[in-house]
């Protein structure tokens, strides 16, 4: 390797200054181009915890509806969450609609929660929004709270009959999820 | 002390390792092995071209979406295919609702419960599904097929040793056997429930001829279907089957490459750079200090030292 | 580090400084890594390979653990897990299985390399046996963290390697049965097996990781070897780490990743077996049981002992297995050679150059079918081995001649006239060879 007489030697000596800002160049531009390299390969490390596509491919669910008198709600699940179906009775929806929004903590009205001309069927996440228990009510005998909708036996939260908070620390209404109707008997969640 | 042991340990081990060797060359030149009918007559598969041959293979949809008709059509009768979801073949080109309508009219239903009853059940796929096998678990497979097992397709081009193209020269390699293997290996006629392939390792394989006239298939893009179309057709799938991922590591790796390539490239001069520009001159004390060779030098003149 | 000259850390940046005053954590980096480590200055790129292993570990445990954020181990999910959800359905998740497959095997090569570096130079010698005895801790570690690994996806070779390898132990009179069931949790592998060898192997890289920080720091009490195997004796004959062999580090390891790449994207699966894309069949053995390519040495040694002899063939083939790595351990005393470096040994060159050709036959046979040809030839191979290191390299140590060592390492790096710049006269060098001008290499 050495041809020269010399050998070399630590370089705590400084070269002229021009040379050595030349040098430092091919230096910095090696060290960097690594750097980047080193950023982009972190990218498939992050992009691994998204979720995968099987996760993802269950983000629809189709469920038929044609049995759920109405009275009655049906629990089932949608991106492993739970979420009611139920079909409110006329005196539900009277109920719901006679509420003044200024005494809603998160105002909403029934027909903003529901599809047009299909007001009876509200669909919403059975998630208390308040840190995520499932409430009661949307079963036969459940104890449905002070406002005939749901209640949450964690912490007190009541909904009322359009789901909405009435009572108790959650802050939001139950949260209506994106839906259509596929046809008068199928609803297609997510 | 530690010499001693390992020099007494090192030829017991090479002495019996010595008299293993004598025993079996002794034991097989007195009884030289009998030859295997599978030894002579196996035939390594044909070569096979497919598009995602290479470092710069892609798939050729087209190709991939007549494999799959095949698939369907005669392979899925008998063959699962696991792994693979119905989804998924939105990489071979189709669309939400033609895989919709793939899955909701495949001819075997996905294991359910009954609603109402809670009995066991089946249900029409649905596109997140995987394909469903045509029989509920190894012993109904075998029942149906004479104490042979189908093997699940998804990964099959990389469970076996030549991949593609052994799958295409096994489909398109059934013949008659050789009156020179009888002859040889009297013994060794094919079994009444199996059938004659000489590219399956012990070339006796249970699995009748599924390809066995042109047309089987009636391709949906007008290919004619030959028996080596629709073999070569379905090889390239079962690719796709065992690496949906291909292109897209090929593209991957042609970037990461060309980046390490460069990568090296700028640090092999950088590291140039560093060990040769460094200050060249150096303060040098003792025998190899110039002043002093000098002065050396001088001295054994004076001397009269030979230098 | 006992070089006077190793320059004293001297944190400039008032945050390092801070840093510094209160965990003397970047000082140590700096005298290890940084540049108040001096490293003699003629290594040449056979060096290079301690650091890459280092990059291979990393890789693995960085692409293991993301890994293992997916994998299900049990008997039933783990081959879908790993082929279903991890190849196609995780982002990226294809790259990260090829990556952490293919880094194993490139983890083992530069591993080897690095260790046979070892062998020809003389590593192994006063003062570093501890530094050695660590690297085959290391290795050891590797093998056991590797052989794991290999059986979590489930696959037919995975049941029937941990199947073989288990069954070693219980070739040993009494006690080997009793240790194999309790090794596996069973009588063959099955659920207890996979998760405990899915627990080990997410543990063991970490404990890897901790025996190689013990193998730096012994290696930095005497500090690096060089290739003439003479001792560092001024400042003159080193140079600091960084930037010199960072540098040098950091463009030859940009090339082993493009070769890494190459291997991971356009050919991932052929150091592996197609077989182990077959989901496990404890009741179908197939047609050729191999371990992975790194292993094949050590299974060709095994193989080899098909005689009984006293002891039944099976178990002199575990023993012998076993002692072919635990007599490296016992090298230091075995080539008791005052000469390390190979260079200045040309008997020993030739062996060594012997051995490199034996172990590459030895890996061929150990992966190759088994016919008349191939166990015989795998049969003289291993009694070379055996015969290398327990006779050869004793008698040779203690009877050969070596050449004339350089004076010093600055001596050896420059050419012809400098070297006679000696005290007028002959002098005859504490080593017995008289004063040269031989390079290094």
């Amino acid at each position: 390797m050495a041809t020269k007489a010399t050998s070399a030697e630590v370089n705590d000596t400084t070269g002229p200054e021009e040379g050595v800002r030349r040098r430092d160049f091919l230096n910095v531009a090696a060290v960097s181009f690594a750097g980047v390299g080193a950023v982009a390969a972190i990218a498939p490390l992050i992009v691994q915890m998204s979720p995968s596509a099987d996760v993802l491919a269950m983000a629809t669910t189709e469920v038929d509806i044609s049995k759920i008198q109405p009275g009655q709600g049906i629990k089932t699940s949608w991106r492993k969450q739970p979420v009611f179906i139920r079909n409110l009775m006329p005196k539900e929806i009277a109920e719901a609609n006679a509420v003044p929004l200024s005494d809603l903590r998160d105002p909403q009205t029934l027909a903003e929660r529901t599809k047009p001309g299909k007001t009876n069927w509200l669909i919403t996440l059975g998630v208390c929004t308040h840190l995520g228990c499932v409430p009661l009510g949307i079963g036969e005998g459940e104890n449905r709270g002070p406002f005939g909708g749901y209640f949450c036996p964690c912490h007190g939260s009541a909904y009322d009959t359009a789901a909405r908070i009435r009572q108790g620390p959650a802050p939001k209404n139950l949260t209506v999820p994106d839906y259509k109707f596929l046809s008068a008997t199928t609803v297609q969640i997510g | 002390m530690v010499r001693v042991i390992g020099f007494l340990v090192g030829l017991v081990f090479a002495g019996v390792l010595l008299i293993s060797l004598v025993s079996n060359a002794a034991s097989y030149f007195r009884n030289p092995p009998a030859p295997l009918a599978s030894e002579e007559f196996h035939k390594e598969p044909k070569p096979l071209r497919l598009a995602s041959d290479g470092p710069f293979g892609k798939f050729d949809n087209r190709q991939l979406q007549r494999g799959f008709q095949v698939y369907s059509e005669v392979c899925s009768a008998c063959h699962s295919m696991k792994l693979v979801s119905f989804r998924d073949l939105k990489g071979i080109g189709y669309n939400d609702a033609e895989i919709k309508k793939i899955a909701s009219d495949w001819k075997v239903q996905v294991p359910s419960i009954n609603p109402d009853t809670g009995e066991p059940a089946t249900r029409k796929a649905l596109s997140s599904d995987n394909f469903p096998s045509p029989f509920a678990n190894e012993v109904a497979a075998r029942a149906a097929n004479n104490n042979a097992l189908p093997p699940d397709l998804s990964l099959i081009t990389k469970a076996r040793e030549g991949g593609a193209a052994y799958v295409h020269s096994l489909l398109t390699g059934y013949q008659n056997q050789p009156a020179e293997l009888l002859k040889k290996f009297p013994d060794a006629k094919t079994p009444p429930n199996l059938h004659y392939n000489p590219y399956f390792a012990n070339l006796n394989i249970a699995m009748p001829p599924p390809l066995t006239t042109d047309g089987q298939v009636q391709y949906e893009d007008g290919t004619k279907p030959t028996v080596n179309q629709m073999a070569t057709d379905v090889a390239a799938f079962l690719v796709w089957t065992a690496e949906p991922n291909l292109a897209s590591r090929h593209a991957a790796g042609l970037a990461v490459a060309i980046f390490l390539l460069i990568a090296s490239v700028l640090g092999y001069f950088a590291y140039q750079n560093i060990w040769y520009s460094s200050k060249r001159e150096v303060r040098v004390t003792g025998a190899l200090d110039p002043e002093n060779q000098e002065k050396n030098r001088r001295a054994k003149a004076k001397q009269g030292v030979a230098g | 580090m006992s070089f006077s000259w190793a320059k004293p850390y001297e944190p400039k940046h008032p945050v390092m400084r801070w840093i510094d005053e209160r965990l003397p954590l970047p000082r140590v980096v700096y005298g290890a890594i940084g540049g108040g480590y001096p490293v003699p200055r003629n290594l040449n790129y056979w060096w290079n390979f301690g650091v890459l292993a280092g990059i291979f570990l990393t890789i693995q445990i960085v692409t293991g653990i993301v890994l293992a954020m997916h994998y299900t181990a049990s008997t039933d999910g783990a081959f879908n897990s790993v082929n279903q959800l991890i190849m196609r359905d995780v982002n990226a998740g294809w790259l990260l299985r090829y990556a952490h497959m293919n880094g194993a095997s490139f983890f083992f090569l530069v591993t080897y390399i690095h260790i046979f570096r070892g062998l020809y130079y003389g590593s192994y010698k006063a003062p570093r046996e501890l530094v050695w005895m660590l690297g085959l801790v290391i290795y050891l570690l590797m093998m056991a963290t590797g052989f794991m690994g290999y059986v979590l996806p489930w696959g037919q070779m995975s049941y029937w390697g941990a199947q073989v390898i288990t069954g070693f132990f219980s070739a040993f009179p009494l006690v080997g049965e009793p240790i194999r069931i309790w090794l596996l949790g069973g009588y063959a592998p099955d659920q207890a097996a996979l998760t405990r060898f899915f627990s080990l192997h997410y543990l063991l890289p970490f404990v890897i990781a901790g025996v190689v920080i013990l193998h730096i720091w012994a290696l930095h009490i005497p500090g690096s070897s060089n290739p003439t195997g003479v001792d560092v004796k001024s400042e003159r004959d080193t140079l600091p780490f960084h930037p010199f062999y960072t540098a040098k580090d950091g463009w030859f390891a940009a090339a082993v990743l493009l070769f890494y790449a190459l291997v991971t994207y356009y050919a991932p699966n052929y150091l592996g077996h197609p077989d182990n894309y077959i989901p496990a069949n404890p009741l179908a053995t197939p047609a050729h049981i191999v371990p992975e390519w790194y292993f094949w040495p050590f299974y060709a040694i095994l193989r080899s002992f098909t005689v009984d002899f006293i002891l039944p063939a099976k178990l002199w083939g575990v023993l012998a297995m076993f002692s072919s790595i635990l007599l490296l351990f016992f090298l230091p005393w075995l080539d008791k050679s005052p000469v390390r470096s190979g260079s200045y040994r040309p008997v020993f060159k030739r062996f060594f150059w012997l051995l490199v050709i034996d172990v590459l036959i030895l890996g061929y046979i150990g992966g190759a079918e088994i016919n008349a040809r191939n166990v015989a030839l795998g049969q003289a191979a291993a009694a070379y081995y055996f015969l290398h290191f327990l006779v050869i390299l004793p008698l040779v140590s203690k009877f050969e001649t070596t050449l004339p060592l350089p004076n010093s390492i600055s001596e050896s790096v420059l050419h012809g006239e400098e070297a006679e710049a000696a005290p007028a006269g002959q002098t005859k060098t504490k080593r017995g060879g008289s004063v040269a001008t031989t390079t290094a290499h």
